[in-house]
């Protein structure tokens, strides 16, 4: 798989990050010296194996979908970088 | 009078017993010996006053006969991933370089309420992606057998403040080899237990399939004694085993006669360094000598473990680093719209490696590739988990070296690669993707006199095993070389 320079900027953008232009060229040839060497994952039989997500699968619990920890609006907000009576400020996201 | 700083906890727990020292005294030869050894840039927070309060409320309960246990009034350090309440908590990185927790992680919490004293929080790499600290926003940790080395990472300011005596333990996380490496290049012993055994809850989080707490400490022992505080059930957490914790203690009989000891062809490399491979057939030897059965084993996709992890790592990454956007922990970068916001602050806020992982993972989750890449290494992933279980059904535990190479130069890593870098994770990943426990210990000096570590590995829930090997192999080493650091 050969890496472009759209392909970098897509990527950027899905993971909301701005690169400056003249750091494209170094990340290109970063991402593409690793695309190339996980390239050896092919020769790997890998038919009718089932995909290992986690080793603990199949023991998650269940627990009653209620509230364990309310009531620390101001603690969590204190880390805001801006907030106005209890909600995070953004810019205008609604014209 | 001995060097309060160069103690076991079991011998400070006994002097603490004894009345000989209080914790008041113990914690402050750890501060000063804290502050005089600033030029090895350990710390990124450092809290004597909490620390000194901590040590006040154990000798208070030891002067009524009460004790919350082995660990209550021994001076520790937590890695900078674990969320302190009302201390900050960094993960070593610009975007969170101002966030304080208004919680506690459970770890942490546990370690709390077994009364240590908490000195404060040690240097990592950033979101501990790195194993150097050299991608920490604070700055490299100097490694204290030689200050132009690097102490390994990502939990290498836990590595170094053990070794240089400024922590009696410290908190580590594992991920794919961040308690191991470390704990080899700096002479020390470290656990990475089985995934599940320690909650993750309040712990940074960078692959949540692999991320895995664990102590950190001068002896066998002292991580047994650290472990059994750290590890145990917490609703927080689904992903922890609701088992049984053991006194990890009980189990240094020191007798390993019959047990089985495997040795992995696949990790004998061509071309491995030297001085690693002679730790390695000493280490062999030691166990042989002790009563134990060597077997030679094979782990047949051990090579693939590399790239498996880097794409699992990445892409589980890519989604745990999304929520730092600018609008949540602390620092903003502003921008004319939303979407400018989230890619100035993220933009601002994330390190080179940081940014190479996030879009490494973006990419092999991305549309038309996530089958080739992402679902391939899950696949690949399973192949590597049952060789570990093929292996298991023959031996007991497994030997082999914790790292290609002992401690490199910073100047030297600073000319590598990426990829040239991810290739010293080589002897940790595999037991990372198979969630086996494993522990690293120092078994012998290179002959430029500095640390090499070998693992022992184990089944999961099996760190008996672990700890019953690696004790035997540590008294039969006998390591006893220390750091010569600088004192500033």
């Amino acid at each position: 798989m050969a890496l472009d320079q759209r392909t970098i900027q897509n990527l950027s953008w899905l993971a909301r990050l701005k690169l400056p232009v003249e750091r494209e060229g170094k990340i290109l040839n970063d991402l593409q010296s690793i695309l190339d060497w996980v390239e050896q994952l092919k020769e790997v039989n890998i038919e009718g194996v089932e995909p290992l997500i986690s080793v603990t699968e199949g023991i998650a619990p269940m627990r009653e979908d209620k509230v364990t920890e309310g009531d620390q609006q101001a603690d969590l907000m204190a880390n805001a970088p801006e907030s106005v009576q209890g909600f995070y400020v953004v810019p205008k996201v609604v014209e | 009078m001995t060097n309060l700083t160069d103690l076991t906890i079991g011998e400070a727990t006994q002097k603490l017993a004894n009345k000989e020292i209080s914790s008041v005294e113990l914690t402050k030869v750890h501060l000063v010996e804290m502050e005089n050894a600033r030029v090895l840039n350990a710390f990124i927070t450092e809290t004597p006053e909490r620390a000194l309060a901590d040590a006040e409320k154990s000798d208070a309960r030891r002067a009524k006969g009460e004790t919350l246990g082995a660990l209550d009034g021994i001076p520790i350090a937590n890695k900078d991933l674990y969320c302190t309440k009302g201390i900050r908590t960094t993960a070593a990185s610009k975007i969170l370089s101002k966030f304080i927790p208004p919680y506690e992680s459970t770890v942490s919490q546990k370690l709390i309420d077994a009364g240590t004293v908490m000195l404060g929080k040690v240097n990592t790499d950033q979101f501990a992606m790195g194993g150097s600290t050299m991608t920490s926003y604070f700055g490299t940790t100097k490694n204290p057998w030689n200050l132009d080395l690097v102490p390994g990472g990502s939990s290498g300011g836990s590595a170094a403040a053990v070794a240089a005596g400024l922590c009696m333990a410290a908190t580590g996380s594992d991920t794919g080899g961040s308690i191991r490496q470390p704990a080899s290049f700096c002479g020390i012993t470290g656990i990475k237990p089985t995934y599940g055994r320690c909650s993750r809850y309040g712990i940074v989080a960078f692959a949540s399939s692999l991320d895995q707490a664990g102590p950190m400490a001068r002896s066998v022992a002292d991580c047994a004694l650290m472990l059994g505080v750290m590890a145990g059930y917490d609703e927080k957490d689904s992903t922890v085993a609701n088992v049984p914790v053991p006194d990890f203690t009980k189990v240094l009989t020191g007798d390993i006669r019959g047990k089985k000891i495997g040795i992995p062809k696949e990790y004998r490399l061509d071309g491995l360094n030297q001085d690693v491979q002679a730790t390695w057939d000493k280490g062999i030897q030691l166990l042989k000598d002790a009563g134990a059965e060597i077997v030679e084993v094979s782990l047949p996709h051990t090579k693939y473990a590399l790239p498996v992890y880097y794409i699992v790592a990445c892409a589980e990454a890519s989604s745990n680093l999304s929520r730092y956007d600018g609008v949540r922990y602390t620092t903003r970068v502003e921008g004319k719209n939303l979407d400018e916001l989230y890619e100035n602050s993220r933009t601002d806020g994330f390190g080179d490696e940081v940014v190479r992982r996030i879009l490494l993972g973006t990419f092999v989750l991305s549309a038309g590739f996530y089958d080739a890449y992402y679902t391939r290494a899950q696949r690949v992933r399973r192949l590597i988990y049952n060789d570990f279980m093929e292996v298991f059904k023959v031996v007991d535990a497994l030997l082999v070296p914790a790292a290609p190479t002992p401690a490199l130069s910073e100047a030297e890593m600073k000319t590598m690669k990426p990829i040239d870098i991810y290739a010293g994770d080589v002897f940790t990943t595999p037991a990372s993707l198979a969630g086996v426990p494993s522990l690293s210990l120092p078994v012998g000096l290179s002959q430029n006199g500095l640390p090499i570590g070998l693992q022992v590995i184990g089944k999961h829930f099996d760190e008996n095993t672990v700890f019953q090997v690696a004790d035997v192999l540590e008294k039969a080493a006998n390591f006893n070389q220390k750091p010569h650091h600088v004192k500033g």
